[in-house]
This record gives C-alpha cells, sequence and structure tokens, in this order.
C-alpha cells in the first residue's frame, strides 16, 4: 500500500507475475462470465453530464484498478466514460508522500484522489480535502459497518472506503516450523532468524509493530513511548537481514529471507511465487489499512468527481477492482460476488470480530510526533552521532580554501615575474 | 560576437532550471515552515554527521578503486589500433545503455544469500560469503555503475599523447615506470581529476544503490535526503539543509582537485 508497486516491484511482477491474486477466477469465467457485463443500477443518475464535453483528473496508485488488460475484465474507466461522457485523465503515484507533496505544491488539479488513512486525517487537518456530498453518492450504502467512521475521518464526510487490508507476517512454512496460529511479532525479535529477517523500511510501519509489542497505541504521539519503541526496534537491528520495502517482493519469493512483516494484498501476489510461503496475521493485533476515495479541496468538478466515487461503488465495477487488485473490499455486494474460497480466506478477510478488536487504523500523528519519530528511526538506522562534526567540518572547508586562494595567489606572482 | 546570442536559449534554461532552483534550496534551509529566518536546519544536519562520514568514506573507496581499474584499461585502449579503439570504447560504454536500476537490480540477484555466485562457490565447496547488505556490496554497486565515467575521460586524454613522446622518454633512458610517473601521468592529470568528479559526485550522492544492495540499515546521505522529501518524515526544510551541506563538501573536494591540474584550468 504505502509504496504500492514502486518501480521494482513493476518491473518484477511483469516479468513474474501471470494471474492475477490467489484463488483467481478461471472458475468465474466459465460460470457466467459475471466480471463481462456491466449492470447500473439508476442509470438516469449517470446521464448528468452527457454531451457537456468535462472531464476529470483522476489520480491513484499504480496497479489500483481495473484496466481490462486480463481477458474476460472490465476497463472501469473506459467504462465510465461510456456511461457518463465525463473524459477520465487517469494518473499514478507511488507513495502517499508523493500524494502529498503534488497536493502542496499546487500546480496541477486533481478531481478523485485515494490516499490511505493516515494521509486522509493529515488532509483533513490541512484542507486540502473537501467534505463529499453523499446524496450525489447513494452507492455509499454498500460500504460495511466496520469500514465507515473509522478513526481518521470519523463522521466519514470526506472519504468513501475503497480497499482495506492488515499487516501481517510472510513466512517461508518449509523452514519454519510453527503453526500459522501460533506466529506473533515477536518472532521478529527471534535470534534463532538472525539475518533471516527483513523489515518495514519505513518509520511509521516499523513503529507500529514494536508499539504493539510494548502495548501502545499505534498512534501514540507519547515521547517515552516512542523512545521505548525505537529501543525496541534497535534491538531488533542484530537479527534483521535488511530493511526493504518493495525489495520484499523478490527477497521472500527467492528465498532470500524467511520472516517479512509486510500488507496482506501485496502478500498474496508474493505467495503466488513461493508455495513454501504463508502469510499469518498476528493474534496481538496489527494495524488496519484503508485506502479510501476522496476529492481535493482544489477540484475542479466535484459533482463529476462525486459521480465517479459512486460509480466506483456500483458492485460490478467493485468487485472488477478488487479482483483484480486482490486487496480486500469493504463493499458488501462486492464482497457477496466473491468466490466462496476468497471470502473465507484468512489473509484476505479474518474474521470480523477480529478486525473490529484487534485492529486499529493509523490517523496522523502531529507534528512535533512525526519529526520525532523520523528523527528516532534514522538514529536508529545509522550509529550515534557526533553533533560537533559539521561545525568542525565547516571550519575546515573555510582552511582548505583559504589555503588554496593564497596559494593560486602567489603562484600567479611567480608567473608575472 | 553575433554567435553569443546562439547561447541564450540555454541561458534562460539554466536560470530558470539551476539557479532558481539553487535558490530556493538555499531558501528552504534557512526558513521555517512560517517562512522566518533560521539557522536551526543547518545545525540539525550535525545529527547526521556520521552519515556524511560514511557517504564520504564510501564513495572515495569507490572513486579510487575505479581509478586503479580504469587507468590501465583507459591507457591500454589509447595504445590500440584506431579501429580496435571503436570497438573496445563501445564495449566500455554498452552496459550503460541499459537502465541504472535494472543493472543494481542485477546486482541485488546475483550477490544474494541464494544468489548465483553464492551458489556457484557453494558448488565448488567454498561455502556461502555474506555479501548482500554490506558496504562491500554497496560499494561495489558504485564501482559497477560509475566505472565508465572514469574511463572516458582518462581514455579522451590519454589519446591525445603523442606516441613520439612516450618514445622520446624511453631513448632518454626513461625506465617504462618513470615513463609512466613522469610522461603519462602528468599528462593525464585532466583526465584523471575529471573522471574523479565524475565519479565521486553522482557516488556521494547516491541513494539507490545503498538501499538495493546495502539493505538500508547503514544510510548514506541521499537515503536521508530522499526521506525528507518523498518519506514519512517530509520536512523538505531539513532537507534542503542537508543538500546545501553537501553540495558544500561537493564543491570543496573539486576545488581541492583542481589544484593539481597543472594547467590551473577549470574542470566541470
Amino acid at each position: 500500500m504505502k509504496r504500492k508497486f514502486a518501480f521494482l516491484a513493476a518491473l518484477m511482477m511483469s516479468l513474474s507475475m501471470t494471474a492475477g491474486c490467489a484463488s483467481d477466477s478461471d472458475s468465474d469465467e466459465e460460470e457466467d462470465g459475471s466480471a463481462q457485463t456491466l449492470t447500473i443500477e439508476d442509470k438516469d443518475y449517470y446521464k448528468r453530464f452527457k454531451g457537456d464535453d468535462i472531464s476529470i483528473n483522476v489520480y491513484n496508485w499504480g496497479e489500483y484498478i481495473s484496466t481490462g488488460a486480463d481477458e474476460g475484465t472490465l476497463d472501469v474507466n473506459a467504462e465510465f466514460e461510456k456511461l457518463t461522457g465525463i473524459k477520465v485523465n487517469y494518473t499514478n503515484y507511488a507513495t502517499n508522500e508523493e500524494l502529498y507533496a503534488k497536493l502542496k505544491g499546487g500546480g496541477t488539479t486533481y478531481d478523485v484522489i485515494i490516499p490511505s488513512d493516515y494521509m486522509i486525517s493529515k488532509m483533513i487537518k490541512e484542507k486540502l480535502i473537501q467534505p463529499l456530498d453523499m446524496e450525489n453518492i447513494p452507492n455509499y450504502k454498500y460500504i460495511m459497518d466496520n469500514y465507515r467512521d473509522l478513526a481518521y475521518d470519523p463522521e466519514n464526510a470526506y472519504s468513501v472506503p475503497y480497499t482495506w487490508g492488515t499487516v501481517g507476517i510472510i513466512y517461508n512454512a518449509g523452514e519454519i516450523d510453527i503453526p500459522r496460529e501460533e506466529i506473533d511479532w515477536d518472532i521478529l525479535w527471534n535470534e534463532e532468524y538472525k539475518d533471516q529477517i527483513l523489515m518495514f523500511d519505513n518509520p511509521r510501519d516499523a513503529f507500529a509493530i514494536a508499539e504493539i509489542m510494548l502495548g501502545y497505541s499505534l498512534n501514540t504521539e507519547d515521547p517515552a513511548e516512542l523512545k521505548a519503541a525505537a529501543e525496541k526496534l534497535r534491538e531488533q537491528k542484530d537479527v534483521v537481514q535488511a530493511y526493504v520495502m518493495d525489495e520484499v517482493f523478490d527477497k521472500m519469493a527467492a528465498g532470500e529471507a524467511l520472516l517479512a512483516p509486510y500488507y496482506a494484498g501485496d502478500a498474496l501476489t508474493i505467495l503466488e511465487d513461493n508455495e513454501d510461503l504463508d502469510f499469518a496475521v498476528p493474534k496481538s493485533g496489527t494495524n488496519l489499512f484503508v485506502d479510501a476515495m476522496c476529492i481535493p479541496a482544489s477540484a475542479k468538478q466535484k459533482e463529476a468527481a462525486e459521480m465517479y466515487i459512486n460509480f466506483m461503488c456500483e458492485p460490478d465495477i467493485a468487485f472488477a477492482n478488487i479482483d483484480y487488485i486482490c486487496y480486500s473490499t469493504p463493499h458488501s455486494a462486492a464482497f457477496e460476488m466473491l468466490d466462496e474460497e476468497v471470502q473465507n480466506d484468512p489473509i484476505s478477510y479474518p474474521d470480523s470480530d477480529f478486525i473490529a478488536d484487534k485492529t486499529t487504523v493509523f490517523v496522523n500523528l502531529s507534528d512535533e510526533a512525526n519529526e520525532m519519530m523520523s528523527q528516532l528511526w534514522t538514529e536508529m538506522k545509522s550509529e550515534t552521532a557526533n553533533t560537533w562534526f559539521v561545525p568542525i567540518f565547516l571550519v575546515v572547508c573555510v582552511l582548505i580554501m583559504a589555503f588554496v586562494l593564497i596559494r593560486r595567489h602567489i603562484k600567479r606572482k611567480k608567473d608575472i615575474f | 560576437m553575433k554567435l553569443k546570442y546562439f547561447s541564450a536559449p540555454y541561458l534562460v534554461w539554466m536560470v530558470v532550471f539551476i539557479l532558481v532552483p539553487l535558490a530556493m534550496i538555499g531558501y528552504f534551509a534557512f526558513t521555517t515552515d512560517g517562512g522566518d529566518f533560521t539557522i536551526q536546519n543547518v545545525s540539525d544536519v550535525g545529527q547526521y554527521a556520521n552519515i556524511f562520514v560514511r557517504s564520504i568514506w564510501l564513495s572515495l573507496i569507490a572513486t579510487a578503486i575505479c581509478l586503479v581499474i580504469a587507468y590501465p584499461v583507459a591507457f591500454i585502449l589509447s595504445r590500440m589500433d584506431k579501429h580496435k579503439q571503436g570497438t573496445m570504447l563501445m564495449i566500455v560504454m554498452l552496459p550503460m545503455w541499459m537502465n541504472f536500476l535494472l543493472r543494481t537490480y542485477a546486482w541485488m540477484t546475483l550477490l544474494g544469500n541464494n544468489g548465483i555466485i553464492n551458489n556457484i562457490l557453494g558448488a565448488v565447496g567454498l561455502g556461502p560469503v555474506h555479501m548482500i547488505n554490506t558496504s562491500g556490496a554497496v560499494v561495489l554497486g558504485m564501482v559497477y555503475n560509475y566505472l565508465p565515467f572514469m574511463i572516458l575521460p582518462l581514455y579522451s586524454v590519454m589519446v591525445k599523447i603523442d606516441k613520439s613522446l612516450l618514445e622520446a622518454a624511453s631513448d632518454l633512458g626513461c625506465s617504462s615506470a618513470s615513463t609512466l610517473f613522469r610522461v603519462v601521468v602528468p599528462l593525464s592529470m585532466p583526465g584523471i581529476t575529471s573522471g574523479i568528479t565524475m565519479v565521486f559526485v553522482p557516488a556521494i550522492s547516491t541513494f539507490i544503490i545503498s538501499r538495493m544492495l546495502g539493505g538500508g540499515s547503514n544510510l548514506l546521505i541521499g537515503d536521508l535526503i530522499e526521506m525528507q522529501f518523498l518519506g514519512n518524515a517530509y520536512n523538505p526544510h531539513l532537507g534542503a539543509a542537508i543538500s546545501l551541506v553537501l553540495m558544500v563538501i561537493i564543491l570543496v573536494i573539486m576545488t581541492v582537485m583542481n589544484q593539481f591540474d597543472p594547467d590551473d584550468q577549470v574542470l566541470i
């Protein structure tokens, strides 16, 4: 999610990815080809802008929408254009921060964006996104209760959930002989697997794991708790082989490491490449992440954007998307359309009591907490610093410069004579 | 005189895309979020001193290795037949036609614990050697990626050294060692200095090599700057301050390098 399918993964996927997600829909296509036909309940709603020749800019994660590239799937954007006559300019980003930097910097306007939870709360706070008019999004009724009114957007005024997932541990079941239910976060600290453990290379996710183990809130801003979490991560450094994000795909599939925490949706893709691998959602709790559709405050076509969001929540469309991207869906009708096997898959759909009781969504931290976290993280990753280095260094620089200039001056004088 | 108007497009380019961004880096480095003047950002850079030391150290090693490898290659290349030179040069350039990321990515799988090299070593009975995620792997990545930038400037200078000069040296009783150190090295000095700059500057600011081959457990300056702009930290002011300090370091090193240039001509 956070750095979903950036360059490396994209590269690798194109080489190795043949099918979509774990229990892919071969049977589906034989049965009724449900993905091919599109039924829209309220067609009149979508006729509003027909012939007005307007266009909307949609900014989404890479590989995060059904494009119709595989046979029998829908090209969602093309269907939308056909139905409404609104042109969709579709572009991609790789991280929430990239999206944030784009919005903050101005220059381009977007009408629909799909940030993750903590970024949504940050954007609400900074007024970068605007409240939605739910009257224009009747299909919001399909969103399941578990995914409404989450902490990042308590009244669900700004966002409509698109996908969700949990963070868990990918492990090599061929080498690690522990039942899936018994795997918990402390395995990532286990000396027995020294140099066989990969870890998140981003502070928020890494701190979250330490915070769960210490029994803190995932959204803690308490300096003492953050320090304790950093200390916990420092203890782990000895057994960690590498801090990675997208490289997890390749390293786990190639058997380079035995354990790695990662996002459930991506884990499914990795599991496809190596049968030894399995995925466990630790019972002590985890982070639930949600990517949701929002409209930036600077959007030019708000109503058309709401229409697009509503369209994304049409059962057939939501199903086509979720079938393509393999994350979990918050959409009740799309969930019903999934194969039974997928519905009961503990990776994509852990039991709903667990979701309600044991998972937490990220909200945005205060600037101070964020800064402190990233500083602790940098300190953890590098050895302890000597703060006097830079002043001394600058003095040395100036001395060298002076020496050079004087030397050159003397040399010139000599040359003249 | 009119010729100088032809440089106008580049001048405009330079102002808009080089000078203005530079000024913006300076502005960001010395301001707070609210736009007030502060030196806090620059003094905060001090916390990352060890990352600077490590980056400078690794890129110096990489530059030195590049020089040692490239110097004989460039010399041999420059003494070859003209038509052979073309072919050989192409072979030197060949890796550069491939995407930089792909090349580094390939090393990641080559050096892995279950990678090709370790598999071969294992088959011969030399046991697995831990290569990936070490500083050595980062240096290897730098050398591999930037070697052509050392060979090319060296070659282009050496090819201009007249064969008769070398003959004259040995006629006058120079041993081959003293021919090398008293004739070839001084004459190829401009190539050495520009080669060093062309390897050292990108090596010190690289971030993808250390992330892919170094395992991310020891940061380089490039990683640090990237974190400030695209990472969770999002602190462009600190990022700008780090970039500024990095620029000063590079500037100083280049000034020192240029002192070795006999003609006092400023390269790059």
